[in-house]
């Protein structure tokens, strides 16, 4: 199938993610990508859509530099990271907040320390800290409940919990792996929203989804990938069914 | 570091004990069960060590002098044995003591009817050795000696000591080996509980961007932690364990304590203490190291 490419030529000038060629095979054998081109540029919105085994979530590793890249070339922010020495992994990654389907919030710690936690990694002050955390709990709606424990939330509000855990380092870029994956379709919307409005405030959004109505719904950017391929890549696009 | 950050560490350490409460006590459990074998089996080994040497230093060989040989030569004989390493200490007994010593121990009042000294080639030194090993060699010298007419000494049990002494270090380095080994099972067992407890938390924080430093510190402070309180418990047991028993073979068995001396506890734990706490601190401290290296590399 041929790529159907809308975008009005590269971005280059603010470009913020390049994937030159990249391929990624596991130890199996089996590619899980093929060759893929991807250009983003700072406080773009880009939905990575596929079915299962499209190589979404191993486009995220990559890009969390989880995992290396087997061939190609793949530069986030400067960094390049086929080349990246072990020890400025943590540096590069203070860059980007990540967000996950299955929220990973440390369940024995509460709203406010799952938020400072991410603070106290980057080393800020405790004075910081207080002034920080209670204002990006305001933003994602749960300032009242920064005592909970994450067993005593909903899923929506969790998945708040990670996102203003993700948000409060401001990183420039917020990969969101499946952020709606385990909540109902309001909760659903109302992350969707936070990320939108995160987005206006000059965050670049990167979302890996499997939500058909949330993607057609916003027309951002759509990136479709089918088996380890890049198939489309759309300025305002839609969801495409695998047929 | 800052100095908030060194604080939260600390705090974090402490913290992970109770938050993984049965990790954290099969840990303990695991360090205090392998330190408490080590306890006893050292306090068991620096017992039948002391008993040992006890009875080596019993042992001596006796050197007799040439009939008729002047006093200045044996002087000269007991500076030359005096300077050989082998030698502990050394008694000279003249021929009167020799004779007094004979009369009282075996003849009793049998012996008044003695009017001159029976004994009267009898003067020696009485070497007593630092090591029953090198009594062949020391006797070998001592015999080479000019002026030294018989050198007496017990073969049979300078050998009997020195084989005691051999298989007390062939059974003492079996059974480290076997407690080592033993140990390292449980605690690499211990350790891969301790992974699935902890892999969310490590990836977690490698994901948000911390250093394999800041990852590591508090799982090493709470290894270190867990290590010393799994040090302390088992000395603590043995300290008690060790009193009771002593007093135990001491009432119970009297004329056996007159035989044998023991080791008192001070002198036990004089070793015991700053050698399992520093294991139990090294296992802690390794354990943790070893658990959190596995998912650095996230």
């Amino acid at each position: 199938m041929a790529v159907k490419k809308k975008r009005k030529g590269p971005v280059v000038a603010n470009e913020i993610i390049t994937l030159t060629n990249v391929s990624k095979a596991y130890s199996t054998g089996a590619p899980a990508l093929k060759d893929v081109n991807l250009h983003i540029s700072r406080g773009e919105f880009v939905f990575i859509v596929g079915d299962s085994g499209s190589g979404k979530s191993t486009l995220i590793k990559l890009l969390l530099r989880e995992l290396t890249v087997t061939s190609g070339y793949i530069s986030v922010m400067g960094y390049d990271l086929s080349k990246i020495k072990h020890r400025k992994i943590p540096k590069f990654r203070r860059n980007l907040g990540i967000v996950f389907q299955d929220f990973r919030l440390l369940k024995d710690r509460n709203v406010y320390e799952n938020v400072a936690f991410a603070q106290r990694i980057i080393q800020k002050s405790n004075k910081e800290i207080k002034k920080n955390v209670p204002s990006i709990l305001a933003i994602v709606g749960l300032a009242g409940k920064y005592k909970a424990k994450p067993r005593q939330l909903s899923g929506g509000e969790q998945q708040r919990v990670a996102l203003a855990r993700a948000l409060v380092n401001q990183p420039t870029i917020l990969l969101a792996d499946e952020p709606t994956g385990n909540l109902d379709p309001k909760n659903s919307w109302e992350i969707m929203k936070l990320l939108e409005q995160i987005n206006e405030n000059g965050t670049t959004v990167i979302v890996v989804t499997h939500n058909r109505e949330i993607v057609n719904a916003m027309q951002k950017r759509v990136v479709t990938l089918r088996r380890g391929v890049i198939i489309s890549d759309e300025e305002k696009g839609g969801y495409i069914d695998e047929d | 570091m800052r100095i908030n950050t060194f604080f939260y560490t600390l705090k974090q350490g402490f913290r992970n004990i109770f938050r993984n409460k049965l990790f954290s006590l099969a840990s303990i459990a695991t360090i205090a069960a392998c330190l408490f074998l080590f306890g006893i089996f050292y306090a068991i080994v620096a017992n039948f060590q002391h008993i040992v040497k006890n009875a080596e230093e019993g042992v001596s060989v006796w050197v007799f002098f040439d009939e008729g040989i002047e006093d200045i030569r044996i002087q000269q004989i007991g500076d030359m044995i005096a300077k050989r390493p082998e030698v502990a200490k050394m008694d000279f007994i003249s021929a009167e003591e020799a004779w007094e010593g004979f009369r009282d121990e075996y003849l009793g009042e049998y012996g008044d009817g003695f009017t001159e000294n029976p004994l009267e080639n009898s003067a020696n030194y009485q070497v007593y050795l630092n090591d029953v090993s090198m009594q062949s060699a020391l006797v070998t010298y001592l015999e080479s000696i000019d002026g030294v007419r018989m050198v007496n000494r017990s073969e049979l049990v300078a050998t009997t000591l020195t084989g005691v002494n051999a298989l007390i270090a062939y059974v003492s380095v079996g059974i480290i080996a076997i407690l080592l080994a033993v140990s390292i099972f449980l605690i690499s067992n211990t350790v891969a509980i301790g992974i699935s407890v902890r892999k969310e938390e490590i990836n977690i924080m490698k994901y948000i961007g911390a250093t394999d430093f800041f990852v590591r510190s508090p799982f090493v402070v709470e290894g270190i932690m867990i290590g010393l309180i799994g040090a302390s418990l088992p000395l603590g047991f043995i300290y008690a364990i060790y009193n009771v028993v002593l007093t135990y073979v001491t009432d119970r068995f009297p004329q056996l304590s007159s035989l044998l001396s023991f080791v008192g506890v001070e002198e036990v734990f004089n070793v015991l203490v700053p050698v399992s706490l520093g294991l139990g601190v090294g296992i802690g401290f390794l354990g943790s190291i070893v658990t959190v290296r596995r998912h650095l590399r996230v």
